[in-house]
């Protein structure tokens, strides 16, 4: 006998939830106790009494499963309300990545001007190192990461995308 | 500005959400809470023996009265030995409120004596759980936790409750807003109702599917149950958790379906063409193998919990609502239609030759007490007297679940989901505390009775005349069933050695014994222990290697019943023993 893959989807959830001890790691171990995936995740207080935070979360699985996410994200009591933007239509996903590079010579030169096209801000420099500093989708954030691994790359720090649906309407 | 301590708010709170009893054990961190119930009359503690004794002994007076458990235990291993019962409660969805010691809140964190991320540990099986770090807090988190533990799909909620919140002294003239975060589901979308009636109404072999939501919903939800059993015409089955919402004694009963449910039950939901689930949750013990449940019928899933829906079998009209008031909903548009009742006599001609099969038959013997045969004299003997039965967890439950018939609600308390043996004797004596004048039986196993058997001296101490029924045939009967029908009969460890003599036992803790091996006199066995006032165990010797049928084997189909054991085969592919 061996175990069997299914097909997945990835999705972007957003979560509205009170900003009190324990939440975060109630809804990061429901996804572990039922064994869902989290590709992301990101929290941060967004109001203005600091009583809600925001949580998106990446995560990927069958229809059926991000279906069963979603309602067990609901299940939980601090949980407010949950929105699956990917289902939602029309959305922007933004992340933010730190890369350092390392080298000299060409290799510098070369790192400086691909930053430079992919609009990435120097934002610490030495005579052998930079460190850019790059806003996007995930997908600019990987193909920037790959080409500065041919340039010298030595650490890398990103975020996790956080996610709005576009227009005026509220997720 | 008057102040209290955080014990005694937590008291007083308690008081004034209605709790009479508590099941607890004392402890270091939670001194200051028994000395605040040392020290007022409305609240009986219960003093259990060992804290998994108390959280069952919680789930037991629950399930018979409808109201909250209330469990009461010190921090580290007082909290970590009642998770158990807190799992359980959480899935079978029984509402407790688990009250736990902590360390106190500067010495979180630092490995102190009888120290254990409570909150942590009991995060992912309880349905929400609190840390109070500050006693101004405890009446507002009290006050929430018994709406949470209640409302909505029942469960267990945690309070951890540090030593030096108890001790604080709080204001208590504070008016603080109750929170209303919480949310649950109540009456159902009409759009929903009458598609649903149409369904049913237009149904030629419909069936109505009850779980233990129809029993958590309250009686008036098992009231209109058998009002929309009789309005449809339709045939009803039930999980093991909603035994005795639809009356055993009704025409329309089934029997229970799934894995050692009657041969009409899972025939019925096999051949169904409109198939309604009242408060159950399609589990793999009801379904067996998924792709081969229930192919051709329209599913209508009534639950209260979201996440139930399409979480295993995916339905066609999911109705999100208390099954209760869903019912009652359907009921009214029923009648305002003035919908006909259809005869459905081919269905009823099918489902009786189903019923032809017996499928609940077993070998008779005079030298030997069959285990069914003991279930169905203890019922014979006591079923005029409304008996409140609960079982531990293997053959001896579901042979109970078979032959002890059930006609109304709170009267079946056994662990359906998390099936803990060691359940019984505790839930048996919350039970008895709840309904002291009932007659509450724990129909038991040799081995499941031994793994809280220490409970025997809490019914002691408060003079609760439960009995004891151990069908007693010195195997882990359900766990050697499963090596002969899945390991060649390779019984490793199954075997129930060394086993106490119960009558002995019973003496030992002032209680009385009395054993049995004689069918012929197992009727007067079972007269002299009804008879006895106060607590009894009753060894009961049955023959030693009968197995449970019928039965569905692990990963088979509703269709693939095994009815007898001369059917039984020795070994089962990989597929199907990597099915639990």
């Amino acid at each position: 006998m061996h175990i069997k893959q299914e097909l997945t989807e990835r999705h972007v959830l957003t979560l509205t939830v009170d900003n009190e001890a324990g939440t975060l790691a109630r809804i990061a171990g429901m996804f572990t106790s039922r064994g869902y995936n989290i590709d992301s995740l990101t929290v941060a207080d967004i109001s203005e009494d600091h009583a809600t935070s925001r949580i998106t979360i990446v995560t990927k699985g069958p229809p059926p499963v991000i279906d069963q996410i979603i309602a067990q994200c609901e299940r939980l009591i601090p949980v407010h309300k949950v929105t699956d933007l990917t289902e939602a239509g029309p959305h922007v996903e933004r992340e933010l990545a730190l890369v350092k590079v390392s080298g000299a010579g060409d290799q510098r030169v070369e790192a400086m001007r691909l930053a430079d096209i992919y609009r990435a801000r120097v934002i610490d420099a030495t005579i052998n190192s930079f460190i850019f500093e790059i806003t996007g989708g995930p997908e600019k954030i990987d193909t920037f990461v790959t080409l500065m691994r041919e340039v010298g790359l030595v650490e890398v720090g990103r975020t996790g995308i956080v996610g709005l649906m576009r227009g005026a309407g509220v997720s | 500005m008057p102040e209290k301590s955080g014990a005694e708010i937590l008291i007083d709170t308690l008081i004034e959400q209605g709790v009479d009893t508590i099941f607890g054990y004392p402890g270091g961190a939670v001194l200051p809470i028994y000395d605040a119930l040392f020290q007022q009359k409305k609240i009986k503690h219960v003093l259990v023996r060992h804290e998994a004794g108390a959280a069952h002994a919680a789930e037991g007076y629950a399930r018979a009265t409808g109201k909250p458990g209330v469990v009461l235990v010190t921090s580290g291993p007082g909290a970590t030995n009642a998770v158990t019962g807190i799992a359980d409660a959480f899935l079978d969805s029984i509402p407790l409120v688990v009250l736990t010691g902590q360390v106190a809140t500067n010495l979180i964190g630092t490995d102190a004596f009888q120290e254990a991320d409570t909150v942590g540990i009991t995060r992912h099986c309880s349905k929400h759980n609190y840390l109070v770090k500050d006693p101004a807090e405890l009446a507002t988190v009290v006050r929430e936790a018994f709406a949470i533990a209640t409302k909505g799909r029942p469960g267990p909620v945690v309070i951890d409750i540090p030593k030096n919140v108890q001790v604080a002294k709080a204001a208590t003239d504070v008016k603080r807003p109750t929170r209303s975060r919480f949310t649950y589901a109540g009456e159902a979308d009409y759009a929903e109702i009458n598609r649903a009636v149409e369904l049913i109404a237009n149904a030629k072999a419909p069936i109505l599917y009850t779980g233990g939501g129809i029993i958590n919903s309250g009686p008036a939800a098992s009231e209109a149950l058998r009002e929309l059993a009789e309005l449809t015409g339709a045939p009803v089955t039930s999980t093991l958790m909603g035994l005795g919402a639809y009356p055993a004694s009704g025409d329309a009963w089934l029997g229970m379906l799934g894995m050692h449910g009657t041969y009409e039950a899972n025939m019925a939901m096999n051949q169904c063409d409109v198939m309604v689930c009242l408060g159950a949750r399609f589990d793999d013990r009801v379904t067996g193998r998924l792709d081969a449940f229930s192919p051709d019928s329209v599913k209508i899933h009534v639950d209260i919990d979201r996440s139930s829906m399409n979480k295993t079998v995916r339905v066609d009209l999911p109705i999100v609502a208390d099954v209760g008031t869903a019912m009652r909903q359907m009921i009214d548009v029923w009648k305002g239609r003035k919908t006909k009742k259809q005869p459905l006599t081919e269905w009823w001609s099918r489902i009786t030759g189903w019923r032809a099969v017996d499928c609940l038959s077993y070998p008779g013997s005079t030298q030997e007490i069959m285990p069914q045969y003991a279930i169905q004299r203890l019922f014979a003997a006591t079923k005029d007297k409304a008996p409140i039965i609960t079982t531990e967890v293997g053959q001896h439950q579901m042979w109970a679940a078979q032959h002890f018939h059930f006609d109304a609600p709170n009267k079946w308390l056994t662990s359906g989901g998390l099936g803990t043996m060691g359940y019984g004797l505790p839930a048996a004596i919350g039970a008895q505390m709840g309904h002291p004048d009932a007659l509450v039986i724990d129909i038991a196993g040799e081995a499941s009775i031994q793994m809280n058997i220490q409970e025997m001296a809490t019914a002691t101490q408060y003079r609760l005349p439960v009995k004891v029924f151990i069908l007693n045939n010195e195997w882990m009967g359900m766990v050697r069933q499963w090596q002969e029908l899945t390991y060649e009969s390779r019984y490793s460890e199954s075997y129930s050695d060394s086993l106490p003599d119960f009558v002995a036992l019973a003496e030992a803790y002032g209680w009385k014994g009395i054993r049995c091996a004689d069918p012929a006199k197992l009727d007067d066995a079972i007269a002299e222990m009804l008879a006895h006032d106060g607590p009894v165990m009753f060894d009961c010797r049955v023959h030693k290697t009968s197995n449970c049928f019928p039965m569905i084997p692990s990963g088979a189909a509703h269709t693939d019943m095994i009815l007898h054991a001369d059917q039984v085969s020795g070994t089962m592919d990989d597929e199907a023993k990597a099915l639990v």
